[in-house]
């Protein structure tokens, strides 16, 4: 069998780090080849180098067995090579068809030929069953769309090796599902695919092969069909995982957290982002906020820590209105945060660790004295912090918290908000960017705080998270409540049903 | 805890370190243009620029403590502020202000004892100059403009209001000066008129430093300890580095920006103080159209002191001394203009030489951060 791309013995070296250790990787032509690996395990730098973004140190790329250097971007775009990013790089006030021209625009006498380009668009989107409209703007379409934007401005360019990078991030079951078929149509049509993700599900689903990647060493390429899904996971973490949580039925207790009626307006514009949202959170119950991002749960969360005013609503903590309480006063009476964005709201990246351990507790009398900071006390208690949660660090607690690895950062986050004993805990994607070891880790910390019987409202877009370690699910949905239901009477696809808008339940509190 | 101290110690040594550096080039720098101006004559200019103050003996050194005064307070203004997130461009003007109100005083409320009077004069600049950084600190608090552009605006403010002030209450037309205040409103020498003289035949030719020097130094280290060692200096010194944060953490931003400026203003005023109340033979504010230099200068002190409290300290006297060393420089064919920008040129270079060291590390961070995003990228959420 014959190869279409080589990457043969390729090293790529960062100050301090080695990011690639002697990586091959072999591309057949018509095939779906999966990368597989944890965070941090190369895969993003490998498909860099093959994208001409980084030069490696060592190794050679071959195009159809003959050697190729790819300097820039544009070299990889000349040898064929497209790429779909994580994020897409649309220019939203564009249209469709002005997206995909965009760079490889006809023209005639420095005029462009919009005609041409659209009857190849048309013709494209046809043979390959990509549908979409072609005059709409970028922003008025949805993910799944743009996805497929991105790829029709791959074939547009006739590239003949496609690279996906984790295409299923943003989208719903449904659409997730649709992206494997067209996959699976591309290859046959004798595109070559590299599809690189995390998920073991997608791979069986739709890969051929896999190479596996682990701490930036090349672990081994497997035929999927003849692999378990144990296996894989295996390759990939270097251990057994255990892929269910242990936990035990809820017992929920009173109510802690009620929200009423919480409308908050979006911003920027006029729309509202949070429309009469209603729910409660008992004690001992994890309620999981399930959604496709950007409907809503950044602004709910926002407002219900008192980060931004709200329009209409009540919120109360064990029936004590907080609605009109500020966010230091929230705090107090008993809520905690671990924020969406860790290195922008959790963190204060100039401070060590043990100045951003105490960033919720410097002004109690624990750590002050008059004004001034207890040093001692403070060493003390980050000490113990720093035991009771594993936190491991180059210098200790004096350690400054940028040089952390961000599984240990947010095991700061954590262990801070932790320890303030909350009444609830509000965590925003907690295992977002997390490997696999750090993922478990803080499932296994939120339940068993809820095991104390506290209250955890979990804001998650990874299903399996959803599934596996709530209580109770809320789907939100263009910032209102369409379901709210217990994850072992719903499924993965009534979820995606939920969570795309087209299937709602009425939702009493 | 003895770990982290030697860290802490370690991290001050370094820092020293890399100010001297930046003090070699920013001379190196000037003897540059020394030999581009007067080759002849660049040697011994160099020279005489190196003897600084010591070229006049006792007195000189006394010199450079009493004009270092003004500028320790002024880059205390600027680094204090730098430290919280802002940049304080305006000390020119709170000084200006702070000058005039001590001044004003001086001469007015001769009903104040000796101690009393100097204390409510000082006092006065730093509510002036407070009230002046004040007006910028709401509008970035609350309106979000922008402190550079707003202190700015400031500065013209406060230089043509102290000027028209001055003209209506406290000229000395005859010398196109502010009056001499009321000898209860100098400050009393502190004991430094035991050091900083020349002897004169049977008298003492006495040099203006006074227990300005004193007071700015303390100042200093009250400022290195709030900094360091209190819960407002740990919430001023988060909101500067990063605001979301801080919000998230319950900490006012808004009250902190305010209250940040104001002590930053307050600081500037107060070297207006210091520098204007010392009597007939110190100086007297000049009644002209230009901003105030020690406010200006109190940027490379603070950049050369790293916006350290006690770095500044040590910064404010090496520019003082290179600049009397300047004015030692007439003696030499220089003509004046040339020596203010050979002098200029040393402070500014040896400020931005360091400021560009100082960014060194953060391009080596950032593109490390760069690189292991690029690695951590991975996964389903990526960072941003």
């Amino acid at each position: 069998m014959e190869y279409i791309i080589e990457m043969l013995n390729i090293t790529k070296e960062f100050p301090g780090i080695i990011a690639n250790d002697d990586i091959t990787l072999q591309l057949r032509k018509g095939e779906i080849h999966a990368l597989l690996g944890e965070n941090g395990a190369g895969k993003s730098t490998l498909m860099s180098v093959l994208f001409g973004m980084y030069q490696p140190e060592k190794g050679i790329i071959k195009k159809n067995g003959k050697e190729v250097k790819l300097k820039d971007p544009n070299d990889a775009n000349n040898l064929g090579i497209g790429m779909v990013h994580q994020h897409f790089k649309l220019v939203h006030n564009f249209t469709v068809l002005q997206n995909i021209i965009l760079g490889v625009e006809t023209t005639k006498n420095g005029f462009l030929k919009m005609d041409d380009a659209r009857e190849k668009v048309v013709a494209i989107s046809k043979q390959y069953g990509l549908m979409v409209n072609p005059d709409a703007l970028i922003e008025d379409i949805t993910v799944g769309m743009q996805q497929r934007v991105e790829i029709l401005k791959m074939l547009y360019r006739e590239n003949e090796i496609l690279i996906f990078d984790e295409p299923t991030a943003v989208l719903t079951p449904q659409e997730i599902d649709e992206l494997m078929k067209i996959m699976k149509d591309l290859a046959e049509e004798g595109k070559s695919i590299l599809f690189i993700t995390h998920k073991l599900n997608e791979i069986k689903q739709a890969a051929d092969r896999c190479t596996v990647l682990r701490k930036g060493k090349y672990i081994g390429t497997i035929d999927v069909k003849t692999t378990s899904k144990e296996e894989m996971s295996e390759m990939m973490v270097g251990r057994k995982v255990d892929f269910t949580t242990d936990k035990k039925p809820a017992t929920p207790g009173e109510t802690v957290l009620q929200v009423r009626d919480l409308t908050v307006a979006a911003k920027g514009h006029g729309n509202k982002a949070v429309k009469n949202v209603s729910f409660d959170v008992k004690r001992g119950e994890i309620v999981c906020i399930a959604g496709i991002d950007g409907n809503g749960q950044s602004e709910l969360v926002y407002a219900l820590t008192g980060l931004v005013g709200i329009d209409n609503g009540k919120i109360s903590i064990n029936d004590k209105n907080i609605t009109n309480l500020n966010v230091r006063q929230r705090n107090v009476s008993g809520l905690a945060h671990i924020p969406e964005d860790r290195q922008k709201d959790g963190l204060i990246l100039d401070y060590s660790m043990s100045q951003n351990l105490i960033l919720k507790k410097y002004f109690t009398p624990q750590f002050e004295n008059r004004g001034f900071i207890k040093f001692d006390e403070i060493n003390e208690f980050s000490e113990d912090l720093v035991k009771k949660f594993d936190i491991r660090s180059g210098q200790g607690i004096n350690t400054s918290i940028r040089s952390m690895s961000g599984g240990n950062q947010q095991k700061v986050i954590i262990a801070r908000e932790i320890d303030v004993d909350p009444e609830i805990l509000i965590a925003v994607q907690p295992t977002r960017g997390l490997d696999v070891g750090a993922i478990e880790y803080i499932h296994n910390q939120l339940i068993s705080i809820r095991d104390e019987g506290k209250a955890i409202l979990l804001i998650s877009l990874e299903l399996d998270e959803v599934m596996n370690i709530s209580d109770r699910i809320l789907v939100i949905y263009e910032g209102e409540i369409v379901a709210n239901v217990k994850p072992e009477e719903v499924t993965i696809q009534e979820l995606g049903l939920y969570m795309a808008g087209s299937k709602r339940s009425e939702v009493a509190v | 805890m003895k770990k982290a101290k030697d860290m802490v110690l370690g991290d001050g040594l370094n820092n020293a370190i890399s100010s001297i550096f930046a003090v070699l080039i920013g001379l190196a720098f000037g003897f540059v243009i020394l030999l581009i101006t007067n080759p002849g004559e660049a040697v011994n200019g160099f020279i005489i620029i190196l003897k600084g103050g010591f070229s006049t003996g006792g007195k000189g050194m006394g010199q450079v403590l009493y004009f270092a005064t003004p500028l320790i307070l002024t880059g205390l203004s600027v680094g204090f502020a730098f430290k919280t997130g802002l940049f304080n461009i305006g000390a020119a003007g709170q000084f200006i202000m702070g000058a005039f109100a001590a001044v004003y005083i001086g001469v007015k409320w001769t009903f104040l004892p000796a101690p009393l009077h100097w204390m409510a004069a000082i006092l006065a600049a730093a509510l002036i100059g407070g009230l002046w950084a004040l007006i910028p600190g709401l509008m970035k608090a609350y309106l979000n403009v922008h402190e550079v552009i707003s202190t700015i605006m400031m500065n013209y403010i406060g230089m043509y209001t102290a000027n028209h002030l001055i003209k209506l209450t406290i000229y000395d037309s005859k010398k196109a000066l502010s009056m001499n205040t009321a000898p209860s409103a100098v400050l009393p020498k502190g004991g430094l008129d035991y050091v900083f003289y020349n002897p004169l035949g049977i008298g003492k030719d006495l040099s203006t430093v006074n227990s300005g020097i004193w007071i700015a130094v303390i100042l200093a280290v009250v400022m290195y300890i709030i900094l360091n060692k209190t819960t407002f200096g740990y919430e001023l010194k988060a909101c500067g580095f990063n605001k979301y944060a801080s919000k998230y953490a319950g900490i006012n931003e808004k009250r902190n920006i305010v209250l940040s400026m104001v002590i930053a203003g307050a600081l500037a005023g107060m070297g207006g103080a210091l520098l204007y109340l010392s009597g007939a033979n110190g100086r007297h504010i000049r009644v002209v159209d230009v901003l105030a230099m020690e406010g200006f200068n109190g940027i490379p002190v603070a950049l050369l002191g790293l916006s350290n409290p006690i770095g500044i300290i040590f910064s404010a006297i090496f520019i003082s001394y290179i600049t009397q060393g300047g004015n030692y420089l007439q003696t030499l064919e220089f003509v004046p203009e040339i020596i203010d920008i050979i002098i200029a040129c040393i402070i500014y270079f040896s400020a931005f030489s360091l400021a560009f060291r100082s960014i060194i590390p953060r391009i080596i961070r950032f593109s490390k951060n760069r690189s292991e995003s690029a690695i951590k990228k991975d996964d389903n959420g990526g960072e941003e």
